[in-house]
């Protein structure tokens, strides 16, 4: 049966939504009408949504799992960037005519179905970026410059992704700071006993992912948040791996910058969101000048627009943003919980299956109560490049490298692994194929 | 397409000529971060320039081993002069594959590295290939347009 529909549980949610906090209590999620042609055939696990995606038409025979790099997009979305282009496509904000106003409203329109999935409490606190990597930019050089003095000191976590790791070393050099990492054990989990070793008066800032993409292990932010608040330490969350995946709730969080890309999300790529507390963004000065992000310039000064336009420069990147708002409209109609269950099932299906080949190693916690759908592997003997090309004359997609991990590999003493990720387009075919691809390259190299 | 030739299943397993040359008179390190791929190559020569012994050490994907292993086979008996004039298509001929852009990096490690290695040995040598080897890329895709056509 379709089990993706039918075991919608609140519990199963990362830690990051008051959803998830308060197991039982349920969520409110839309149901999704569905048919029986809806289920795609092969294994318990199916994915009814498999069809909205127009790449599986093209190409039938693609097993994608490296959504953790981008997501593949479903019509929907694609649909909501050409109707831009193809039906009311002008600039936003500066027009006196009605095609400028009716693309003004589609892109504030999407900045407030963000502001509603990420549960912030104003669409003020909604920036537009390129992408996360812009979003952590944004806050490093930004507010990094503005508030961070010599010898302050900036937490990070050896789990972060170079988008996370090389923004602040470079602020840090500017602004003479000292960064410190929290480590993780042998899972890859936080040692968050150890954070309170790291957290000093000089503690500006911990900035930290919420899931690894590397690994898939989901860090519990809820009470590193509040030591950090402690001390009266900010907190910035790299969500470019949970948003698109869970629930997600910025004032459960209460953290105080949060970062996450929208073509991980089957949103478009080159769009990314930076959420911020208001109060801290009406503080900020801005972090790139330009046209739309001032009130009026003169021959020796300039004064800035409100927010969250202080903080968008230029013409923002209007189809991307409304295709990202369409994402999210059908994420949300699917409900969040869901993809979330779907993928914890993936996840302990190819667990279960990877974990009886002899020779595999599996890295990460391997439990799917603290994993999100990521898993990073490796064949004895083989290199994981070699995996990946060989699942690729299957038509299967995976990720071999360090995935811009390289303070985990070192940490693992690793050079590289295999990585397989599962979205709401994957079922428990995907996961039996990509067992047998192991396999494969078992015998190819036996 | 079917990579995994038996030839360089066997190479990766089992590679020739990974070894240090402790008096070579030429050596030089490579690395590709992205795959974790590295070599140490190492030759000696005689006054001619002329090869005597050629050897790598290192770690990395079964392409990087397998080449590796041809090279320094290949290289044996030739002038330094020769070895510079190598590119991507001597390379595929000897792995009996052409490799798509995702993976000529793994392929091209060994030789580009000797060839930079050469280079530090006799700066004055002519390196016509010094172009190419940084275009690998490029080569490939022309290859494969050549091939097309």
């Amino acid at each position: 049966m379709a089990t993706l529909i039918q075991n919608r549980s609140a519990s199963s949610g990362l830690v990051g939504s008051r959803a998830s906090a308060t197991k039982g209590r349920g969520v409110s999620v839309r149901p999704v009408q569905r048919t029986a042609s809806d289920r795609t055939r092969g294994g318990n696990v199916v994915s009814p949504r498999r069809k909205d995606f127009p790449i599986f038409q093209e190409r039938p025979e693609l097993v994608y799992l490296d959504s953790a790099a981008t997501s593949l997009k479903p019509k929907c979305v694609i649909d909501a960037v050409a109707d831009y282009y193809g039906k009311y496509s002008a600039n936003v904000h500066r027009g006196i005519y009605r095609l400028s106003e009716e693309a003004t409203a589609a892109y504030e329109g999407a900045r407030k179905t963000i502001q509603q999935f990420i549960g912030a409490k104003s669409e003020k606190e909604i920036i537009f970026t390129r992408g996360a990597t812009e979003a952590i930019n944004l806050v490093a050089q930004g507010w990094g410059s503005q508030y961070l003095k010599s010898g302050d000191e900036i937490i990070l976590t050896v789990l972060e992704h170079h988008s996370n790791i090389v923004p602040w070393q470079m602020v840090a050099k500017k602004k003479n700071c000292v960064i410190k990492y929290l480590d993780v054990d042998d899972r890859g989990v936080l040692k968050t006993d150890q954070l309170s070793k790291l957290l000093t008066r000089r503690t500006k800032i911990i900035a930290l992912t919420h899931v690894s993409n590397g690994i898939g292990v989901i860090n519990p932010l809820k009470p590193i948040i509040q030591k950090a608040h402690a001390i009266g330490a900010k907190v910035l969350v790299d969500a470019a791996q949970s948003t698109p995946h869970s629930p997600l709730d910025v004032q459960y969080l209460d953290c105080d910058f949060l970062a996450f890309s929208g073509h991980k999300m089957c949103g478009p790529t080159g769009i990314g969101v930076l959420y911020a507390k208001e109060k801290i963004l009406q503080e900020m000065e801005p972090f790139l000048g330009g046209g739309d992000m001032i009130l009026e310039v003169t021959k020796t000064n300039s004064t800035w627009n409100e927010i969250p336009w202080k903080f968008e420069a230029g013409t923002p990147p209007i189809a991307e943003a409304i295709g990202l708002g369409a994402a999210l409209v059908y994420l949300r109609e699917i409900g969040m919980s869901t993809i979330r269950t779907h993928e914890k099932k993936l996840l302990a299906h190819a667990l279960e299956l990877l974990q009886k080949i002899p020779g595999v190693t599996l890295y990460g916690p391997c439990d799917p109560e603290i994993q999100a759908g990521v898993l990073s592997f490796g064949i004895d003997g083989v290199h994981p490049h070699d995996i990946a090309s060989i699942f690729d004359e299957d038509n299967i997609a995976i990720r071999a490298g360090h995935h811009c991990n390289m303070l985990l590999m070192e940490r693992f003493g690793i050079p590289a692994t295999a990585r397989a990720s599962f979205y709401l387009y994957n079922t428990e075919t995907d996961v039996e194929k990509l067992a047998q691809a192991v396999l494969k390259v078992k015998k190819i190299f036996s | 397409m079917n990579l995994y030739s038996s030839l360089i299943v066997d190479l990766s397993k089992n590679p020739v000529n990974k070894r240090s040359i402790p008096d070579a008179n030429i050596t030089g390190s490579g690395a590709n971060v992205t795959c974790g791929d590295r070599v140490r190559m190492y030759a000696k020569t005689d006054a001619q320039g002329k090869i005597l012994d050629c050897s790598f050490e290192g770690e990395g994907c079964a392409i990087t081993m397998a080449s590796a292993s041809l090279l320094t086979e290949e290289a044996k008996g030739k002038l330094l002069a020769e070895i510079s004039e190598w590119n991507s298509l001597n390379v595929f001929q000897w792995l009996g594959t052409e490799l798509g852009p995702g993976r000529v990096k793994c392929g091209l490690i060994p030789l580009e590295t000797l060839q930079e290695a050469l280079k530090r040995h006799s700066p004055s040598a002519p390196r016509p290939q010094k172009r190419q080897a940084l275009s690998s890329r490029a080569r490939v895709s022309r290859a494969h347009a050549e091939k097309q056509l």
